[in-house]
């Protein structure tokens, strides 16, 4: 293996915003995520946790409140008083609706999927029916004086909990009345403050209300008296979130989970008090103190905890009485980055265009002319250098975004338009010129590529075509769409282009990734659907070998002019992976070739970067797969001996892009934690013993 | 009868009261708690030791109520018994011989006949619990041989052991498990802590558990400062355990309340903790309790706790945390640096107690009178800070005056060195600072010394260091014009040759003070500061330093470390006479001549009773203890005794106890010590178990004072020294009894009168009898910590509970009577 000189760039100075809601499906296994930003992610807990889905973020829609409701229909709602509800196929908003109440605060979906309540600003909580394309407005309950913080149904429909400011609410659904007003508690360790805000609450089927308030309290409520049963004094801050463990499916709510501000979620279990009686009784069990921040939304899934929150960490606890066997499952899981590509780059012109949420920065990286041995930290002769700060138009974030090879076209999307730009370089100076009158079909995307000659731009459309473009200097050309094969409106979110030009790869979230000749602008096959959903693709130079990485870790070769699979691919099929490959956390975000070395692929996930040299024997489960690179001074035949395909590194972490610019020269992108942290709002100090 | 005994080594008091968790009474009036071979009653509301119940021949290592009859209480020892007591009336009811060791001792409710034991029967390290079925019998000693086997591989601490929901399974920890086993399924469940493995989470072992009385719930404590509750552990998939973090060191015990409403934990934080609803949240605390709390149990009733103390304390706390009473046991758990010292006012044995205090403790009653905060500062428990020790103390002027020495050493070059001299006030009837000497000396103080001579004007304390010098401390006219004042001023500087100054001892006169300077014994007249001769011997540095006293005050004696005693003539100024002997400890008894020397060799310790003027030993014995002696003190007797055999006779009047290095307390008694309790504490005895009949004490004591006339006889010179008030509690007890209650007055007078009348004759006759009995009850009982323990004694208190009772009652069958608080009306049939 030859050694590289590697770029180590740390100035990708991006920030992930915080989780503010999170939604569990039990149908279809699946993770809604609603960010501060607006952004709504989709991740696949069958897959590996992949994230597959996203809704891109708008300025002016902070995400309040999420549900799923008559199975697989995902709507928010916000601050902006609209109720949202998501395409899941098209990956774009179905419709937008005005509730008329102010800014919405809370949503729950009735038990049976049919209708809809929010909690509004006003005091109102609306209740909407879901019809099949659409939700319409059925009724008001009565109004109260504060805004509606929490909404929870009873599992039989019939009541429904609703905590507001220093009171919960119980109303019976038929009559749309109130039929209880709790009052809670504002003490405070002594100390009364001036408002007692109910954070969250939970109907259980016993007529249990369990509600989480600021002051730090986790109560327990008869809602057929109105009075308090039992009181948990948790934190000494607010309790932010509670999530009860779904009752369509566990036999009984015999769970529940809430989350602090301290960063803290404890687990509540109902065990039976003595072995031999009925009597049960909700104990507080397990403290988990994954974040640093505040724990703004929590999930309850059969088998795991899940939590997000400011510090800005998806957080997936097993529970480890309900994993039956002890596999990948069962290991915690912190997703932090998005598992999608943010970076990308132009190799000749060594330019790196990052993604953020409103703007994309243009950055040349540095240089040196020193020389030292392997493993040396060379010094800069040339500092990196900041070229372009490309503000987006509108309150929309940005979705993708690509810098040509050759480093002289710019292209982004929104989520209602579409830029291009062309970028000339005149010594020092670059002039930014903006391709107009983009064609109408071109209005958003969700990948953008281009062919490595930089002469033509590939686009995927959230319609589930591919637009074909010819650029030209200054101006473009639509050549051909791609269009979507009939029955099918899955969307494309990943591209991959051959180096000679001669064929796209695309895929979407679930199907078969489908190759096209681009030549003759037609479908040339279809690489069989998969079970996990792929989470990179990329076209081999010469040999015109289609690599895929799935998310249940698998990489697939496939030969495009054969239409089939590569033997080395069937090789390792048959072999199977390396146990420690499957059980890697994230995704495989991203493959590129060596131009000289047609025998290697390069991959990398969050935490590691990988070369795959398909001449040397695989590895087994017995070998070790993260061996260190043997000594340079061994033998030929002793590195042979011990060497096996995957050469893995995992000095550069968290790892966000990973490409060759030419033959002996790598960049890496790395987001270290700390700096992530450290741009966050303060956590709440805690006292801590011994200091 | 006394004078045929050999004399014995016997353990005196002191033993610990925290080796295991206190018990209650299912009242709460009286807690127990096991005391080496004894049990002890202690009352909670008075703190005062009701009884003592004896019989065990070996450590006791549990008690337990009998959950059946709740004023019965079972223990368990090494010697491999378990015996059953009635408590209100201290004596044994039952014994069951297991046949080996038992460590802990648990009784359920539910388990009908059978109590729970932990044994050790392989090998050394691993214990097992099971279950003795006691059989039903009327005889006294019974074999309980049934035993079936319920958990192995168990802790051998009762703490690592408890019983939940009323028998239904059992908890035991060790190491990193936790094991329940459930009787009606037999079935174990076994739980590991997953990050034991794990190096971070290395101190999570297992310290203690507790079962809540009415829920499934175990609270285990642990190395770390956690404390787990576990639930759901009937299933071992769907186990749960929420933890309560507060303690930073190792939980010690758990306890739950009655009703389990709250858990109450403690560690070396000497803080009682108590966790309400088992929430984090929601504690309370009781602090500054002293000493790291090594136990905690909860009275049946649920009115008080008991914490049992690293410092041989056991505190009552009441339900709303409060310290009620405190049980103070001798404080063993430090280095002994000022030695055994006898206070003359109070004759209590003082020595180191808490860190940086002095402990009066009453070796009458067992118990420590109080302590004298010396250093006076605010003691920090951390491991490795250099503490300030208290290394020197010395009576002197009767009780009057107080020296003592403290020093911290952090390195070699910095000494921080202090002397205090602590006068008796008599209106606080406490020692309050009079002077404090900053750096005495430069080096070490070696030794301290006052001059006790009877016709010494002026108090001298004479001081002697290793810088070479001894420096006499006489105290002075201190005051100005806002008050009268003394304090103590250095009077004179004394050194010989550089030498380093050893050791210090004034004549009985006062007129001589002997320093030694290493090997060198230099006398000086203590009038005018004047060397006046030397004495050197050449045989190493001298070790011990003490003149004769009485009729041998002419003689010096010095022990060197080389093994060899010396004895100088102060008249001729020539040794007398030496010997070879490896000196540990020599002591002085202040009231005779005797000399007690302990010598040390590698069989073990041997004691030798010597006259200064004679070479040859009074009395010898040897191996009195297998360790190494490291302070005697003689301690005067209250009453002298007569011992006719001339061995014995340097016991006459003083005691002489004994401190071995692992800090027992022995004595040399030809009785249990026990039987010198207090006169007070007796009438206490008395008090407690005759309430209803007062005369007893009159009508009993003269009819047996007619039947023993002849005894009496023989006991005469011992009698002429009892204290003659002893007849006077009787008069106002008679005074004291309701009317409605006494028989009418002419049938009582001509008694009433004769016995007054008796008293007078004979000197306080009436008490004879009951001081016989007394001894004889007490040798029937005797505490078998001797070896030469004699089994016919045994016998005399084998008497059968059914015996009929309305018979001629002899003198045993009426102890008897006294024992079982039967009210006792024999005196009206006797008329």
């Amino acid at each position: 293996m030859g050694e590289f000189k590697v770029h180590r760039v740390r100035f990708f100075n991006y920030v992930p915003s915080g989780i503010r809601c999170v939604a569990y499906n039990n149908q279809s296994n699946r993770l809604a995520v609603s960010r501060t930003d607006g952004t709504v992610e989709i991740y696949n807990l069958s897959a590996n946790y992949f994230q597959e889905k996203f809704f891109p973020g708008h300025e002016s829609r902070a995400t309040e409140a999420l549900c799923w409701a008559n199975g697989q229909r995902l709507f928010s709602a916000g601050l902006n008083g609209e109720i949202i509800e998501y395409d899941l196929q098209a990956l774009n908003i179905k419709y937008a609706m005005d509730a008329f109440g102010g800014p919405i605060w809370s949503m729950a979906a009735s038990p049976n999927g049919s209708q809809l309540l929010v909690g509004c600003e006003d005091g109102s909580v609306k209740l909407f029916q879901i019809t099949p394309d659409k939700i319409q407005f059925e009724r008001n309950f009565d109004r109260q004086k504060s805004r509606i913080l929490s909404l929870s149904w009873h599992p039989a429909g019939t009541h429904i909990a609703a905590g507001s400011i220093d009171y919960i609410s119980v109303f019976d659904v038929k009559s749309g009345s109130a039929i209880h007003k709790m009052l809670v508690d504002r003490q405070y360790m002594g100390v009364s403050k001036r408002k007692c805000i109910i954070w969250g609450v939970a109907f259980l089927s016993d007529g249990t209300v369990i509600s989480v308030d600021s002051a730090g309290k986790v109560q327990f409520w008869d809602s057929a008296t109105g009075t308090l049963v039992k009181n948990h004094l948790i934190a000494n801050t607010d309790v932010q979130s509670i999530a009860i463990s779904d009752v369509s499916i566990v036999p009984q709510e015999d769970s529940f989970v809430v989350g602090t501000a301290e960063g803290t979620v404890f687990h509540f279990q109902l065990v039976s008090v003595t072995s031999n009686s009925s009597e049960k009784q909700w104990v507080r069990t397990k403290p988990f103190q994954h974040h640093t921040h505040d724990v703004r939304a929590v999930a309850h899934s059969p088998i795991a905890l899940i939590s997000g929150g400011t510090d800005t960490h998806l957080v997936i606890r097993p529970l480890m009485e309900k994993v039956e066997v002890k596999n990948y499952d069962a290991a915690l899981r912190k997703i932090t980055f998005p598992h999608r590509r943010l970076v990308s780059c132009a190799k000749k012109k060594q330019l790196l265009l990052f993604q953020f949420a409103h703007h994309l920065e243009l950055w040349r990286l540095g240089s040196t002319v020193a020389t030292g041995k392997n493993g040396d930290t060379l010094p800069l002769s040339k500092n990196a250098d900041h070229l372009l700060h490309l503000k987006t138009k509108g309150p929309e974030n940005v979705i993708c975004s690509c810098i040509s090879p050759c480093g002289s076209w710019i292209a982004y999307s929104t989520a209602s338009r579409f830029f291009l730009y062309r970028l000339n370089y005149e010594h020092d100076n670059i002039n930014l010129q903006r391709v107009s009158k983009m064609p109408a079909f071109l209005r958003s995307a969700l990948q953008i590529l281009f062919s490595e000659d930089s002469t033509k731009l590939f686009v995927a459309s959230n319609q589930g075509s591919v637009h074909v473009i010819r650029l030209l200097e200054g101006s473009f050309k639509h050549l051909h769409t791609f269009q979507p094969q009939s029955g099918t409106v899955e969307s494309m979110c990943l591209l991959a282009v051959s180096p000679d030009g001669n064929w796209l790869a695309a895929s979407g979230t679930s199907a078969g990734v489908h190759v096209y000749n681009v030549k003759q602008l037609k479908l040339h096959c279809t690489v069989p659907a998969y079970n996990f959903p792929v989470t990179a693709l990329a076209i081999a130079p010469n040999t015109n070998n289609l690599v895929i990485a799935h998310s249940d870790q698998q990489v697939f070769e496939y030969s495009i002019p054969d239409k089939q699979y590569t033997q080395w691919s069937r090789t390792i099929q048959k072999q199977g992976f390396h146990h420690l490959w499957l059980q890697r956390d994230t995704p495989i975000t991203h493959i590129s070739f060596h131009p000289k070395r047609p025998m290697h692929i390069f991959l990398h996930d969050a935490y590691m970067f990988c070369i795959i040299d398909k001449s040397l024997p695989l590895p087994n489960d017995k070998t070790l797969l993260y061996n260190p690179l043997p000594p340079t001074n061994e033998s030929d035949i002793i590195r042979r001996r011990t060497a096996h395909a995957f050469k893995i590194s995992k000095k550069y972490k968290p790892l966000l892009f990973m490409d060759l610019l030419d033959e002996r020269t790598l960049v890496v992108v790395e987001r270290p934690l700390d700096d992530i942290i450290a741009q966050l709002p303060p956590p709440i100090k805690k006292k801590k013993f011994g200091t | 009868m006394v004078e045929e005994e050999s004399l014995r080594v016997v353990r005196c008091g002191g033993s610990e009261l925290n080796f295991r968790r206190a018990v209650f009474s299912a009242d709460s009036k009286y807690v127990f708690c096991v005391s080496g071979d004894f049990i002890k009653v202690y009352s909670t509301a008075t703190e005062e030791c009701v009884h003592i119940l004896q019989g065990h021949r070996n450590l006791v290592t549990g008690i337990q109520l009998n959950p059946k009859n709740h004023l019965q209480l079972y223990s368990c020892s090494f010697d491999g018994t378990i015996k059953l007591w009635d408590y209100t009336d201290g004596i044994l009811i039952k014994t069951f011989i297991v046949g080996c060791k038992l460590h802990a001792l648990f009784t359920l409710a539910c388990a009908e006949d059978s109590v729970f034991v932990i044994i050790n029967k392989e090998k050394p390290d691993v214990f097992q619990l099971v279950s003795v079925k006691l059989p039903k019998s009327s005889s006294q000693e019974i074999e309980a041989k049934e035993l079936s086997f319920v958990l192995d591989y168990i802790n051998q601490s009762p703490k690592c052991i408890a019983f939940g929901n009323e028998g239904e399974y059992v908890a035991a920890v060790r190491d990193f498990y936790l094991s329940v086993y459930f009787f009606k399924k037999k079935t174990t469940s076994r739980f590991t802590l997953s990050s034991s493995r794990n190096k971070k989470h290395a101190k999570n072992n297992f310290t203690c558990v507790a079962c809540h009385p009415k829920e499934d719930c175990i609270a285990t404590g642990h190395r770390d400062g956690k404390i787990r509750l576990w639930r759901n552990f009937d299933d071992e998939k769907k186990y749960t355990y929420t933890c309560l973090h507060w303690h930073h060191d190792l939980v010690m015990d758990l306890a739950f309340s009655v009703t389990g409403s709250s858990l109450l934990s403690g560690g070396r934080e000497s803080v009682l903790v108590e966790w309400r609803e088992a929430a984090e949240k929601n504690k309370e605390f009781l602090p500054r309790l002293g000493a790291t709390i090594e136990h905690i149990s909860v009275s049946p009733a649920g009115d008080l706790f008991c914490t049992s103390h690293s410092d041989n304390k056991m505190i009552i706390i009441h339900r709303n945390l409060e310290a009620s009473a405190v049980i103070q046991g001798l404080v063993k758990d430090r280095n002994i640096f000022t030695g055994l010292m006898i206070d003359p006012r109070t004759k209590a044995l003082v020595l180191n107690g808490k860190p940086g205090h002095l402990q009066f403790y009453s070796l009458q009653s067992d118990k420590q009178l109080y302590n004298l905060d010396i250093i006076q500062q605010e003691y920090i428990n951390d491991y490795g800070l250099i503490q300030i020790e208290l290394t020197k103390a010395a009576f002197g002027c009767y009780g009057n005056w107080l020296a003592t020495v403290e020093q911290r050493q952090e390195k070699e070059t910095e000494l921080e060195l202090q002397m205090k001299l602590w006068t008796y006030n008599k209106k606080t009837q406490g020692f309050v600072l009079n002077t404090k000497v900053n750096m005495p000396h430069e080096d070490h103080i070696t030794a301290l010394c006052f001059c006790n001579a009877e016709k010494s004007e002026n108090p001298t304390l004479v001081t002697t260091s290793k810088d070479g010098h001894f420096k006499v401390w006489i105290l002075t006219d201190d005051s100005d014009i806002y008050k009268k004042a003394v304090g103590w001023t250095c009077d004179f500087v004394g050194s010989y040759h550089k030498y380093q100054a050893t050791n210090c001892c004034f004549s009985e006169d006062g007129s001589l003070l002997a320093v030694s300077f290493e090997e060198i014994v230099t006398i000086w007249d203590s009038e005018t500061w004047e060397l006046k001769c030397t004495f050197c011997q050449r045989a190493g540095k001298i070790r011990h330093l003490c003149f004769g006293r009485l009729t041998c005050s002419k003689y010096l004696l010095g022990a060197t470390e080389n093994g060899i005693l010396c004895c100088w003539n102060l008249l001729s100024c020539a040794l007398e006479w030496s010997a070879k002997l490896n000196v540990r400890v020599m002591e002085p008894d202040p009231n005779s001549e005797n000399i007690a020397a302990i010598s040390q060799s590698s069989m073990g310790s041997d004691l030798f009773v010597f006259r200064p003027s004679e070479p040859r030993p009074l009395y010898i014995q040897k191996n009195i203890s297998r360790e190494e002696v490291q302070w005697g003190v003689f301690v005067p007797r209250d009453v002298p005794e007569s011992f006719t055999s001339e061995a014995y006779q340097w016991l006459n009047r003083s005691q002489f106890y004994f401190l071995t290095k692992s800090q027992s307390l022995l004595t040399f008694s030809t009785q249990s010590p026990e039987e010198k309790l207090t006169p007070t504490s007796k009438q206490l005895l008395a008090e407690e178990t005759l309430p209803t009949t007062p005369f007893y004490f009159i009508l009993g004591k003269h009819r047996q004072q007619q039947q023993d006339d002849k005894l009496n006889e023989a006991l005469k010179n011992e009698l002429v020294q009892l204290p003659l008030t002893e007849n006077i509690p009787a008069i106002s007890e008679l005074l004291h009894t309701p009317a409605h209650v006494l028989p009418s007055a002419s049938f009582l007078c001509s008694m009433f009168v004769n016995s007054l009348l008796l008293s007078k004759e004979t000197k306080s006759a009436e008490e004879i009898p009951d001081d016989v009995s007394m001894e004889e009850e007490k040798e029937s009982i005797d505490s078998d910590e001797e070896n030469n323990f004699t089994e016919e004694v045994q016998d005399t208190n084998n008497t059968d509970l059914g015996k009929d009772i309305i018979h001629q009652l002899s003198k045993s069958e009426e102890k008897e009577l006294r024992k079982f608080r039967k009210v006792d009306y024999s005196w009206i049939t006797a008329l």
